[in-house]
C-alpha cells in the first residue's frame, strides 16, 4: 500500500480519476458512450479525439523538460506546419488526391523538424538558455506561419485530410490513433533504446553525465527536434479538425498546457527523471478539465483562469513537498534550519 | 604579537554542523585576537569553509555557540555578522561585476541626500578607502573591467570600509602573483597594527609561515589543535594537516613492483601544461599504482584532469598505447581505456536520483551508444555482480544512488568505470570523507585491480595511503613534479619532507 | 610562488579606454540607437517621407503602452525574473476599469484601482518567485492565464469607454502647429514613466540593489542588501505598469476587448533585450528600452508603408532578437572566462 502511495503516478492517477468522477455525478451522460453507425459517441470518445494535438506536443515537451530545457516555440511550429501542409493542398489541383495529402503532410512535419533543429542548435551549440532560444520562434514562427496563409486563412476541402482528425477506425476516432502511436513510438524510443536513461542523466547532473561519456550537446540537440516533429504533426491534426490553417489561432497557448501536462504527469522543471504515462495522464486530465469548464456554461475564454488556479496549485504543492523535505531534514537535525546553498 | 593572557574577540565553542550524509564539523573550538592573523589549515573536507560559513553566518551552527567579546551571539545571515563587525571577502569573490567600483564598495551604505544616491559623494570616499589600500583605479569603473586581483583587493576595500573587528581572508592570494601578494600583506599588517583580527585562510604554507602568528588546524571535521606559527615546524604543521603520528610503520601492499624500466607506459604524458599545472612529466605503466603526493593546490587533481580530457591540456604530448592523443572530452579518453573518477563524488560522480543500476551501466552504455542499448537482463546481471564484487550495500540494484553512503558512492562509481574494462584507472581522492571499512576494501580493490594488470593513478591527501597501494610515488608542489621515486624507498617522514619543503628550497 | 599570472592593467591610454571601463554596459544601447538611425536612414532613403513630424509623433502615440510596459519588464529582467503578465494585466485592468466607468463610477477612481489590480497581480507573481521557489516563467505565466480568463469573466465583448478625461488622455494634441510636432497626454504618460524609471533604478537604493541581484543574488544576499522586498517590489512595478498601460491603452482604442495584448509580453520582452537589457540580469537600462520600444514601431511603421504584411514585424523582431540573444551569449561567454 505504502509502495502504491509512494509512486510517482499515484497523486496523477488520483487527481484524473477525482475529475471523472466528479463529471460524472454532475452529468451521468460524461461517461456514457453511445454506438452509431458503428462509431463511439461520448464525452469520453470527445476528449480522447481532441486530446490528439496536445499530447504528441506534450510528448516532446517532456523529452525537452527531461534535459532541463523549455520548448516555448511549440505552437508556432504548430502554426507553421499547418500552414505549409494545407497550403500545399490548397495549391494542388487535387487536393482529394492521398498523395497530395502525404507529401503536403511530410512537407509539413520536414519544416517543424528543421524549426526544431534549429531550436536545438541554439541551445546545445550556441548555449542559449532554452527560454529564450525558443522565444525567438516563438515570436516569428507565427509570423511564418501568416507569410505562408498570405495572411488569410486557409481553407480546404479534402476528405483524406480531413479524416486525420474527423475520421474513425474500428469505432473510435483517427486522432486517438494517432495518439497511441505517438504514445508507443516515443515510449519505444526512450525506453527500449538507451535514450531515456541517458536523456534522464543529463537532466539530472549535466557535469557528472559528461566524466561519464554521454554526449549531452547530441541528446540536448535530438530533444528539440523530436519535439519540432511531434508540434508539426499536431499542427497537421489541428488544421484537420477544422480545416483551415489559422496562423493566430493554432496552438494558441498549447506550449502552456503542454507544460502544465507534463509537470500535471510528475516530471519536474528542473529536469531528470519522466515518465510517458504520467505525462499521458497529465494531458488526458486537462482535457477532462477543459470539458468540465466547458460543461459548467463557462465561456471557453475564460478557461485560462481555471487553469491558471489549477497551475498555481500544483506549484504549490511541489514547493509544499520541497518544504516537507526541508521540514523532515530540519526534524532530523534541529528544529530551525533555514535554506542555505551549501 | 601573541596575547594569551587577553580575551578573544571571537570565540566558538563545541562548534558541529551535520550535512545529510556527514557531520562536516564535530565539536571544534576556534578563537581569534585582536591584532593577530591566525591561519586555519586543512585538507580539504576538513571542515575549514564550514567553519568559516558558521562563523560569519552563511551557515548555522548544529551544536555549539558563538561568543564576541565574551558574549554569545547568534547570526543567523551574513548581514547580522556584518553588523556585528565580521566582514568576510569569499574565495570566489562575492562581487559584483556588473556595477562599478565605488559602488561594489558601498552598496547598502550608498551615501545618499533626500533618499537619493549622491554619486559624487560615494566615488569621493571610495577613491579614500582605495588609497588607503594602495590601489589607484577609476571608482567609476565597472568592476568586470579589472584583474581579479583589483577585485580582490576592492573586495577587501569593501571589507575594510566598515567598522571591522573581524576579517576573514578565505583563500585571498590563489589569483594574485608575488607583487600582489606582497601589497596585500602590506594592508594586513596595516590592519594588524589597528586592532583587527584577520583570519587568513590559504594552502600556500609560505605564505602561511609570512604573515601568521597562530594556526587552528583541522582534520576531516575534527579539530587537531590551535598553534603559535613560530613555534611550529612547517613538517609537523603538515603532518597534523595530513594527519598520521610519526614513525608508525606502513604495512606494503605492493611490496613487489614490476620495473617499469621493461614495460612501456600504456599512458604517457609529457611536457604537460594546463591551468595549474606546468610541465608535468607521468607514466601510467600496467600492473603499477602510481601514486600521487601533494598538498592541497599542488596540482595533483588538476593533472589527473588534465590526462583524462576532462579540462584538457594546453601543451605537452599524451601518448596512449604508444599512440599520440589528445583526449578534449572525457567519452575520447574512455573510448581509449583511460577512465577517471572525480573527487566530488556527489557534484561530478553520481546521478543522484538514477538508480544503482543505472549508474553502474551509465558509461558503458554512453561508450555503446544509444542504439545499442544494453539488453535488461545483462544489464541486472552486470549491476548485480559489480554490487556484489565491490560488496555495495544496500545491494538492492533499483535503489537510487543518492540514498547511499560516500563509501558505498564511491564504490559505485569504481563499478561504473570498471564495468568499461578500462586499461588504466586515474581515481582523485577515492577514500576522502568515507569510513574505514570503505577505505580499506577500496585500497585492497586498488592493489587488486593493478596485480591484475591494471595501470592505477591513485591520488590521495594522506601519504601513509599513498605509500601503502603505489609502487611509484610522483610528489607535486605548486603546479609542479618535484620528484618521482619508488614506493619501497620511501617512509612517510621522507615523503612528508618533500611534500612540506618551502618552494624557494625547490 | 606558484599562483596563476594574472594579466596586469595596462596603463590607460586616453579617454576611450576610460570611457569603456565606465561605460561597457551602455555598448548594447549604442549598438540599439545605432540600428534605430540604420532603419530610419534606409526608410527615409527608400521612402522619402518617413522623417516628418506626423510620422514620429505618431510613433511615441502608437506605442505609449508598450512604452509603460517597457519599463516595468526592464525592472523586472534586471533583477533576472521574467513577467509574461504584463499583456493579459493590461487587457484585464482595462476591461475592469471600462466596466467601472460604463456603471458610471468616475475615471478619478477608476484609474488607482486599475493600478492596484496591476499592483496586486505584480504582487502575486512575486510571492511565488520568492516564497515557493516557483520559475518565474512559470509564476507569470499562472497570472498571464488568470488575467485572461478573469478580462473575459468582465464581459466576451468590447466595452466602450465614454468618460471624458479617459478620452481626453488620447485625444488632446498638443501641437507646435498643424501638421507638425504634437503629443498627447498619453505620450507624456509614457515619457514620465520612462525619465521616473530611469531615475529610480540609477538614483535610489531600490534601483541600485535591481542591479545587485541581477549581477548576483546570492552576492547580493551576503551583502546584506534587501533581496526579498527588492524582488517584489520589481514585479509590483510591472505589475503597475501594467495597470497603467492598462489605462492608456483603453484611451488609445476608446474601448476595452479582452482580447487585446495578445502576444504583447513578447513584443515588450523583444523590445527590452533590443535596447540592450541581458535576459541574465544585472546589465540594461530603460533608456535602452525605450530605443527598443522606438525600433520595434518603426519597423511596424515601414512595414505597413511597404504595404507589407503585418506578419513581418514580428518576424523582423524575431530576427533582430535572436541577434542580440546570440551577441549576448558571445559576450557573457567572453566575460565568464576573464
Amino acid at each position: 500500500m505504502k509502495k502504491i502511495l509512494r509512486h510517482r503516478m499515484f497523486w496523477p492517477v488520483i487527481a484524473l480519476l477525482a475529475l471523472i468522477v466528479l463529471n460524472t455525478i454532475a452529468r451521468p451522460s460524461f461517461i456514457s458512450i453511445t454506438v452509431q453507425n458503428g462509431q463511439l459517441y461520448g464525452a469520453l470518445i470527445d476528449i480522447l479525439r481532441n486530446s490528439a494535438p496536445l499530447m504528441l506536443v506534450s510528448l516532446g515537451m517532456m523529452i525537452v523538460i527531461a534535459t532541463r530545457g523549455i520548448d516555448l516555440s511549440v505552437g508556432a511550429i504548430m502554426a507553421v506546419s499547418g500552414a505549409v501542409a494545407l497550403t500545399i493542398i490548397a495549391d494542388s489541383p487535387s487536393p482529394d488526391d492521398l498523395g497530395t495529402v502525404l507529401v503536403a503532410i511530410l512537407v509539413g512535419v520536414l519544416v517543424s523538424l528543421l524549426l526544431g533543429i534549429w531550436n536545438g542548435f541554439l541551445v546545445a551549440v550556441v548555449g542559449v538558455q532554452p527560454i529564450i532560444a525558443t522565444l525567438v520562434l516563438m515570436l516569428a514562427g507565427r509570423g511564418v506561419a501568416l507569410l505562408i496563409t498570405g495572411g488569410f486563412i486557409t481553407t480546404i476541402n479534402s476528405a483524406p485530410y480531413k479524416f486525420m482528425a474527423q475520421g474513425y477506425v474500428i469505432g473510435l476516432p483517427f486522432a486517438f490513433f494517432v495518439s497511441i502511436a505517438a504514445i508507443v513510438i516515443v515510449a519505444l524510443i526512450e525506453r527500449r533504446t538507451a535514450l531515456g536513461v541517458l536523456t534522464e542523466a543529463v537532466g539530472i547532473n549535466p557535469e557528472a553525465s559528461r566524466l561519464a561519456g554521454v554526449r549531452a550537446r547530441g541528446i540536448i540537440w535530438g530533444a528539440y527536434a523530436a519535439s519540432g516533429v511531434l508540434a508539426g504533426f499536431a499542427g497537421i491534426l489541428y488544421t484537420s479538425n477544422i480545416m483551415a490553417a489559422d496562423a493566430n489561432a493554432a496552438g494558441l497557448y498549447i506550449e502552456l498546457y503542454a507544460i502544465l501536462a507534463v509537470v500535471l504527469g510528475g516530471t519536474s522543471l528542473a529536469g531528470g527523471k519522466f515518465t510517458v504515462a504520467g505525462t499521458v495522464v497529465g494531458v488526458f486530465t486537462i482535457e477532462t478539465l477543459r470539458s468540465t469548464i466547458l460543461f459548467l456554461g463557462v465561456p471557453s475564454a475564460v478557461a485560462p483562469l481555471f487553469l491558471a488556479i489549477v497551475v498555481v496549485i500544483v506549484v504549490l504543492v511541489q514547493s509544499q513537498r520541497l518544504r516537507g523535505a526541508v521540514a523532515k531534514l530540519a526534524q532530523a537535525l534541529r528544529p530551525k534550519k533555514p535554506e542555505v546553498a551549501r | 604579537m601573541t596575547m594569551v593572557d587577553q580575551a578573544p574577540v571571537v570565540e566558538v565553542v563545541g562548534a558541529t554542523v551535520r550535512f545529510p550524509a556527514e557531520l562536516a564539523l564535530d565539536r571544534v573550538d576556534f578563537r581569534m585576537f585582536a591584532g593577530e592573523v591566525h591561519s586555519l589549515m586543512g585538507e580539504n573536507g576538513a571542515g575549514k569553509s564550514t567553519l568559516i560559513k558558521a562563523l560569519t553566518g552563511a551557515l548555522p551552527l548544529d551544536a555549539g555557540v558563538i561568543r564576541l567579546h565574551g558574549e554569545q551571539v547568534r547570526f543567523s545571515t551574513p548581514h547580522d555578522a556584518l553588523a556585528a563587525g565580521i566582514s568576510t571577502v569569499y574565495q570566489e569573490i562575492d562581487l559584483l561585476p556588473n556595477l562599478t567600483v565605488a559602488e561594489n564598495i558601498w552598496l547598502g551604505r550608498e551615501p545618499r541626500h533626500l533618499g537619493v544616491i549622491d554619486w559624487r559623494r560615494m566615488r569621493t570616499a571610495a577613491r579614500g578607502v582605495l588609497v588607503d589600500l594602495g590601489l589607484d583605479i577609476d571608482p567609476a569603473s565597472l568592476l568586470g573591467t579589472h584583474s581579479l586581483a583589483v577585485q580582490q583587493l576592492v573586495a577587501i576595500a569593501r571589507a575594510i570600509s566598515t567598522e571591522v573587528k573581524v576579517l576573514v581572508l578565505d583563500e585571498p592570494t590563489s589569483s594574485l602573483d608575488l607583487d600582489e601578494v606582497a601589497e596585500l600583506f602590506r594592508v594586513i599588517r596595516e590592519l594588524k597594527q589597528r586592532g583587527v583580527a584577520i583570519l587568513f585562510v590559504s594552502h600556500f604554507l609560505d605564505q602561511v609561515y609570512e604573515i601568521c602568528d597562530r594556526v587552528t588546524v583541522l582534520r576531516g571535521g575534527r579539530l587537531v589543535g590551535e598553534y603559535l606559527t613560530r613555534e611550529l615546524l612547517r613538517i609537523d604543521l603538515v603532518q597534523k594537516m595530513l594527519g598520521r603520528s610519526s614513525g608508525e610503520l606502513v604495512t606494503r601492499q605492493r611490496s613487489d613492483p614490476p620495473t617499469a624500466e621493461l614495460t612501456a607506459p600504456y599512458l604517457s604524458a609529457r611536457g604537460i601544461e594546463a591551468p595549474g599545472i606546468d610541465g608535468v612529466d607521468v607514466d601510467l605503466v600496467e600492473g603499477e599504482v602510481l601514486g600521487v603526493a601533494g598538498l592541497l593546490g599542488s596540482g595533483r587533481s588538476e593533472l589527473a584532469r588534465a590526462i583524462t580530457g576532462v579540462d584538457g591540456i594546453t601543451s605537452g604530448v599524451i601518448r596512449i598505447a604508444g599512440t599520440p592523443r589528445h583526449p578534449r572530452q572525457p567519452r575520447q579518453a574512455i573510448s581509449l581505456g583511460v577512465v577517471y573518477s572525480s573527487e566530488n563524488r556527489r557534484t561530478d560522480g553520481i546521478i543522484s536520483e538514477l538508480s544503482i543500476r543505472e549508474n553502474i551501466t551509465l558509461a558503458l552504455q554512453a561508450q555503446r551508444g544509444i542504439l545499442h542499448r544494453i539488453p535488461a537482463s545483462r544489464e541486472r546481471e552486470l549491476a548485480a555482480s559489480w554490487i556484489d564484487a565491490l560488496d555495495i550495500r544496500p545491494s538492492d540494484p533499483e535503489r537510487a544512488a543518492g540514498t547511499l553512503s560516500g563509501g558505498n558512492q564511491q564504490k559505485l562509481l569504481l563499478a561504473r568505470l570498471l564495468a568499461l574494462a578500462p586499461r588504466a584507472l586515474v581515481l582523485d581522492e577515492p577514500t576522502r570523507g568515507i569510513d574505514v571499512g570503505a577505505k580499506v576494501e577500496i585500497q585492497n580493490l586498488v592493489t587488486e585491480l593493478a596485480d591484475n594488470g591494471l595501470s592505477v593513478m591513485f591520488i590521495s591527501a594522506e601519504l601513509e595511503e599513498v605509500l601503502r597501494v603505489s609502487n611509484r610515488v610522483l610528489v607535486m608542489r605548486g603546479g609542479e613534479l618535484v620528484g618521482s621515486h619508488a614506493a619501497d624507498s620511501l617512509t612517510v617522514d621522507s615523503l612528508l619532507a618533500m611534500v612540506a619543503r618551502p618552494d624557494d628550497e625547490g | 610562488m606558484t599562483s596563476v599570472p594574472v594579466t596586469t592593467e595596462k596603463a590607460p591610454t586616453g579617454v576611450v579606454r576610460r570611457f569603456l571601463s565606465r561605460r561597457a554596459s551602455w555598448v548594447p544601447v549604442f549598438a540599439a540607437v545605432v540600428l534605430l538611425v540604420v532603419i530610419f536612414a534606409a526608410a527615409q532613403a527608400y521612402f522619402g517621407n518617413i522623417l516628418t513630424p506626423r510620422v514620429i509623433s505618431a510613433l511615441l502615440l502608437d506605442n505609449a503602452y508598450l512604452f509603460i510596459l517597457a519599463v516595468g519588464m526592464t525592472f523586472v529582467i534586471l533583477t533576472g525574473g521574467i513577467d509574461l503578465s504584463v499583456g493579459a494585466v493590461m487587457a484585464f485592468t482595462g476591461m475592469f476599469g471600462a466596466s467601472l466607468m460604463r456603471d458610471g463610477m468616475p475615471s478619478a477612481a477608476v484609474v488607482p484601482i486599475m493600478l492596484l489590480l496591476g499592483a496586486a497581480f505584480g504582487l502575486a507573481i512575486g510571492v511565488l518567485v520568492q516564497y515557493f521557489d516557483v520559475q518565474p516563467f512559470i509564476a507569470s505565466l499562472a497570472a498571464m492565464f488568470a488575467a485572461r480568463g478573469l478580462a473575459f469573466m468582465v464581459s466576451l465583448d468590447s466595452i466602450k469607454v465614454e468618460d471624458g478625461a479617459i478620452l481626453w488622455l488620447q485625444s488632446t494634441r498638443l501641437q507646435a502647429g498643424v501638421g507638425s510636432w504634437y503629443i498627447t497626454p498619453t505620450g507624456i504618460i509614457a515619457l514620465l514613466v520612462v525619465l521616473v524609471g530611469a531615475l529610480v533604478l540609477a538614483f535610489t537604493r531600490f534601483g541600485r540593489t535591481i542591479y545587485a541581484i541581477g549581477g548576483s543574488e546570492q552576492s547580493a544576499r551576503l551583502m546584506g542588501l534587501p533581496v526579498v522586498r527588492t524582488k517584489l517590489l520589481a514585479y509590483v512595478v510591472s505589475g503597475v505598469c501594467a495597470g497603467l498601460a492598462g489605462v492608456v491603452f483603453t484611451a488609445y482604442t476608446g474601448a476595452s476587448y479582452p482580447l487585446n495584448g495578445i502576444g504583447t509580453e513578447l513584443d515588450t520582452i523583444a523590445a527590452v533585450v533590443i535596447g540592450g537589457t541581458l535576459l541574465t540580469g544585472g546589465s540594461g537600462y530603460v533608456v535602452g528600452s525605450m530605443i527598443g520600444v522606438f525600433v520595434y514601431g518603426t519597423i511596424k511603421t515601414v512595414i505597413s508603408f511597404l504595404g507589407a504584411d503585418q506578419s513581418w514585424t514580428r518576424i523582423s523582431i524575431g530576427a533582430l532578437l535572436l541577434m542580440f540573444v546570440v551577441v549576448q551569449r558571445v559576450i557573457v561567454a567572453r566575460s565568464n572566462r576573464r
